[in-house]
């Protein structure tokens, strides 16, 4: 048999999930007896001109991590779209949008100015901010442009399968490689990770579903026994997918939604707020004013960023309204 | 001329039963709003909210039984803390949280429901149709 062939892409991502893929240890030496990596920037040198020359369909597997956030994003999701037979969204950023995607809360303009002019520690006194094209003497140079709005990978191509986390944990990165090995894949626009709350895996005990008071991760040391929201942190498990084991409440820390919502949920955030505000403040509740409920409620600082930390351009609403 | 939209989730056995009382004391108010009829005001879910808005709805108007009324004893409280939560996380959206509406009618109360219809109607009048974008 023919050995397959995978791609590996970054758009906009942080790397984490290159790391991941490398955190799959020994069987790394499987992947690489059973498949030839043909593309992959973070540890290859194959260019952008070597993909467009491979023939249509030419790449197996692709996966492709990173949100879609300007127009090389864009050019490179359907290029590898063309090129390969299975094209999987490949970690939160790509599934949903991910932490990149938080900056539909702003657009391009705002983003620039945020990162090139007002932050304290930057000098930039004549206002220069980064160009798509600009002339120097040896020629024309050219960044890609940056959108307003960041989209998730199936937004802009169609995308076979979904593999989501951030980054998504090494032993369902393993799982699902052997499933490719075995062409036991689940039909197409499946997410390759278990459709249950995390809650089913978490470690916690869930006492009496209560939450009395929000408390920020800095304000409490949990007690590694009960349910973080009982012990008012505000933790995302209850609607996110399970598939991550909890790493991350099992380090003492809240889950923040990374592996994006079960498949009976089509918004997360709204979801969020609907679990979140039934069981915040139930003590009592018949007693409280509407100022009392008020303050309780603005316990929460930032709804849209924590309830839609990863998922904010798969959202209904998609992004800020932007005065124009 | 720009007429608003709005949804209103009626609960059944107070707002409902309120808006019927209105239509049957021949109570005038705008027909502005389309009313859909829910068992409880907490039975809205903030994803109905954000589905009518982005389905075209200028307003939403979430009406229950006043504080300690609810059928289902508790479910208004949850009903105010949803509403709270979810006016603070439109604002960050950027739309007016005053598109939002959450009030409570007892069934004896025909005629604060008309003016609760009538009020929002002109409040929306002034805030103008609702503008989203979703993307490039």
């Amino acid at each position: 048999m023919d050995k397959l062939k995978f791609a590996f892409y970054w758009a906009a991502s942080c790397g984490g999930c290159e790391i991941a893929v490398l955190d799959i240890d020994e069987k790394i030496l499987d992947v690489v007896e059973k498949a030839d990596i043909v593309f992959w920037p973070v540890a290859i040198d194959t260019k952008y001109k070597e993909v467009e020359a491979f023939e249509d369909k030419y790449i197996d597997v692709c996966f492709f991590n990173g949100a879609i956030r300007n127009n090389e994003n864009e050019e490179m999701a359907h290029l590898l779209r063309k090129k390969s037979k299975i094209l999987i969204a490949f970690g939160a950023c790509s599934c949903f949008g991910g932490i990149p995607g938080l900056s539909n809360e702003s657009n391009s303009e705002e983003t620039f100015s945020t990162a090139y002019k007002d932050v304290p520690s930057v000098v930039n006194p004549d206002g220069i901010l980064p160009q798509p094209s600009s002339r120097v003497p040896e020629g024309e140079l050219t960044l890609p442009t940056l959108y307003d709005t960041v989209k998730a990978l199936h937004q802009v191509v169609d995308v076979d399968y979904f593999i989501p986390g951030c980054p998504p944990p090494p032993e369902l990165i393993a799982e699902n490689i052997d499933a490719i090995f075995s062409g036991d894949l689940p039909p197409k626009g499946s997410v390759l990770a278990p459709d249950i709350a995390l809650c089913e895996e978490c470690p916690l005990e869930i006492v009496e579903k209560k939450i009395p008071t929000i408390k920020r991760p800095y304000e409490v040391v949990p007690d590694g026994k009960r349910c973080l929201l009982e012990q008012g942190i505000l933790c995302m498990g209850i609607n996110t997918r399970a598939g991550c084991g909890a790493r991350c409440i099992k380090a003492n820390m809240p889950c923040r939604g990374c592996m994006g919502p079960t498949s009976e949920v089509a918004d997360q955030g709204a979801k969020l707020i609907s679990s979140i505000a039934s069981i915040l403040g139930v003590e009592g509740e018949e007693a409280k004013t509407d100022e009392e409920v008020q303050k309780l409620i603005d316990q929460i600082k930032d709804p849209m960023g924590t309830f839609y930390r990863y998922s904010l351009p798969v959202s209904l609403l998609k992004r800020k309204v932007m005065k124009k | 001329m720009y007429e608003p939209k709005i949804i209103g989730f009626l609960c059944n056995w107070c707002s409902y039963a309120a808006a019927d009382l209105a239509g049957t004391s021949r109570i005038q108010y705008p027909s502005n709003m389309r009313a859909i009829r829910v068992m409880c005001s907490s039975r809205v879910d903030p994803e109905h909210v954000l589905r009518a808005f982005i389905n075209g709805a200028d307003g939403v108007l979430i009406a229950g039984c006043h504080p300690g009324d609810c059928h289902y004893i508790s479910g208004n409280y949850k009903t105010q803390r949803k509403v709270m939560l979810l006016k603070k996380m439109l604002e960050q959206f950027g739309i007016d949280p005053r598109r939002l509406r959450l009030e409570w009618c007892s069934s004896a109360e025909g005629g604060k429901f008309a003016q609760v219809v009538t009020d929002m109607t002109e409040e929306l009048r002034t805030l103008g149709p609702i503008q989203l974008e979703t993307g490039d």
